[in-house]
């Protein structure tokens, strides 16, 4: 896409977060697309795009009564809202749309009206990983670690370090769900889910949602907000089975949709202040840090090991606490989103001063699919 | 033999071969007549070219152990102990998900690259599910 030709002008989340038993995820959606339309001074009569996954747009839209001119169901796990960012720029900029909202919610924690999730057993995953015990993302997207590990010499220390160094950051942040440290004992320590992995390098499994609301950089100087451009985008997948990964170190989708960002940004890598990479588990962060080009291979654990991501290091990385500790209803792209959009307004609880460039980047699925985002608050 | 419940797969038509191979007895890969990719999971083109010119083949039922979790969440339907969930890499190419069975399911037994074979778990008279087991020799 073009650079900064577009900009995010609306940017909330739910205005509970956590544990919402009393909100279906319909309205969990509503409420977070009405707290964002708040924030950019608009109503449903001035939204004209409508982007939602998991469940459908057209019931989004409905709902909040949107009559749209474009309408994006792109539906491929966690990352999708990135891909809505990349798409809905696309759109705007070829006018097929004004004003585009972007919805996510999940009832992940509580299930009030949330859609169920079940495989075919007549699914390529029905039938070559389900008969095998695979239930759920701990059964799955933990997999490939170990050849990981085994390759590069990487301990489960280092990856339970990950999670350590996330709720630093987290501590920092009233609204993560999880903010007392931890040590790399505690990490090693919790409860085993499926070897290596512990319970505290998995996510969180919450209730919440997220909305933005996109539009032209020239209509984007008149809104409330600081405009945040989209500076450039990426997006890819690989496969819908762990199983068919080409290469267990690597993401094959992260390095297409990273390098694409890159390319359309025209930036390096020491141009970005900032950093949200999806951490479903404590290796997403490691293999991100890898496949998005910030470290040579293998070195992504030490690089984290080492302090660069945390607090006052020089490349600050998933500032909320992440999915490990701030929150992870289930397709937590969203909510790096909203944190590289706090991060340019410069209104983060754990704000990196003077942060000009920032990175969101995305997984959907177990390394199925990947969309990246970069940001810059300054304009064109 | 009690009942299978564990969940199981429903073959489709272009991958009738393959479960109807294991219930035999026989791990069937395919491979293209063109390119002579090997390739997995089963469908009647070749994914690395294209063509339609494929053939099914009896593969060697040897691998390797190419990474693996130790499942210990709740899973009554594979028992009450942790249980191994394995992708190996065949002789011939292709990665498959299975199960390594006849092994301590720990850490110290199950080692990356450790030669397996493959072992037919019959759940009914349908479906046979291809595991994996140490190699013997
Ligand atoms: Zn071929």
């Amino acid at each position: 896409m073009k650079q900064k030709t577009v900009a995010v002008v609306g940017a909330a989340e739910t205005t509970e977060m956590g544990k919402i038993p009393n909100t279906s995820q319909l309205m969990l959606h509503a409420d977070a697309a009405l707290n964002a339309m708040k924030d950019a001074g608009l109503t449903a009569k001035d939204i004209d795009g409508v982007a939602t996954a998991g469940d459908s747009p057209v019931e989004i839209a409905h709902y909040l009564g949107i009559t749209p001119t474009w309408v994006d169901g792109t539906s491929v796990g966690g990352c999708s809202f990135m891909l809505h960012v990349r798409h809905a720029a696309a759109a705007i900029n070829e006018g097929l749309c004004n004003t585009v909202l972007i919805t996510h919610a999940e009832s992940g924690r509580s299930r009030v009206g949330a859609r169920r999730f079940s495989r075919d057993p007549a699914s390529q995953s029905g039938q070559f990983e389900v008969p095998f015990g695979i239930t759920n993302p701990p059964t799955m997207f933990t997999i490939p670690a170990l050849r990981y590990m085994k390759q590069y010499g990487v301990t489960e220390g280092d990856v339970a370090h990950v999670a350590v160094v996330q709720r630093e950051w987290a501590s920092k942040n009233p609204r993560a769900s999880f903010r007392d440290l931890i040590t790399v004992d505690d990490v090693l320590n919790s409860k085993m889910i499926a070897w290596p992995f512990r319970l505290l390098m998995c996510c969180l499994v919450t209730d919440g949602g997220g909305a933005l609301i996109l539009t032209s950089a020239e209509r984007a100087k008149d809104f409330p907000q600081k405009p945040v451009y989209i500076l450039g985008t990426g997006e890819s997948c690989e496969t819908p089975m762990i199983s068919q990964m080409e290469d267990f170190t690597t993401s094959k989708a992260f390095r297409v949709s990273g390098k694409k960002a890159f390319d359309e940004a025209g930036i390096r890598h020491s141009d970005v202040d900032h950093l949200m990479i999806y951490d479903a588990f404590a290796h997403l962060p490691i293999y991100g840090l890898e496949d998005l080009g910030f470290c040579e291979r293998g070195e992504g654990a030490a690089f984290i090991r080492e302090g660069n991501t945390r607090p006052g290091g020089k490349l600050p990385l998933n500032t909320n606490g992440g999915g490990l500790s701030y929150m992870h209803s289930g397709m937590y792209g969203m909510y790096a989103l909203q944190e590289s959009v706090r991060q340019m307004r410069g209104i983060a609880p754990a704000q990196v001063p003077g942060a000009k460039i920032s990175i969101a980047h995305g997984v959907g699925g177990m390394f199925a699919a990947s969309g990246t985002i970069v940001f810059s608050n300054e304009p064109l | 033999m009690a009942e299978y419940n564990r969940p199981l797969p429903s073959p489709t038509p272009e991958t009738r071969h393959f479960w109807e191979g294991c219930r035999e007895g026989e791990l069937r890969l395919q491979r293209c007549t063109s390119c002579t990719e090997s390739y997995f999971p089963p469908r009647p083109f070749c994914p690395a070219c294209g063509s339609r010119e494929v053939e099914i083949y009896k593969a060697s039922g040897k691998a390797t152990l190419y990474s693996y979790i130790i499942n210990h969440r709740p899973r009554p339907d594979f028992g009450d102990q942790p249980h191994s969930i394995a992708v190996v890499e065949l002789a011939e190419g292709p990665r498959m998900m299975t199960n390594v069975v006849d092994c301590p399911q720990t850490p110290d037994a199950l080692t990356l690259d450790m030669p397996l074979e493959v072992t037919f778990e019959k759940a009914n008279d349908e479906i046979s599910l291809p595991k994996f087991r140490p190699a013997k020799g």
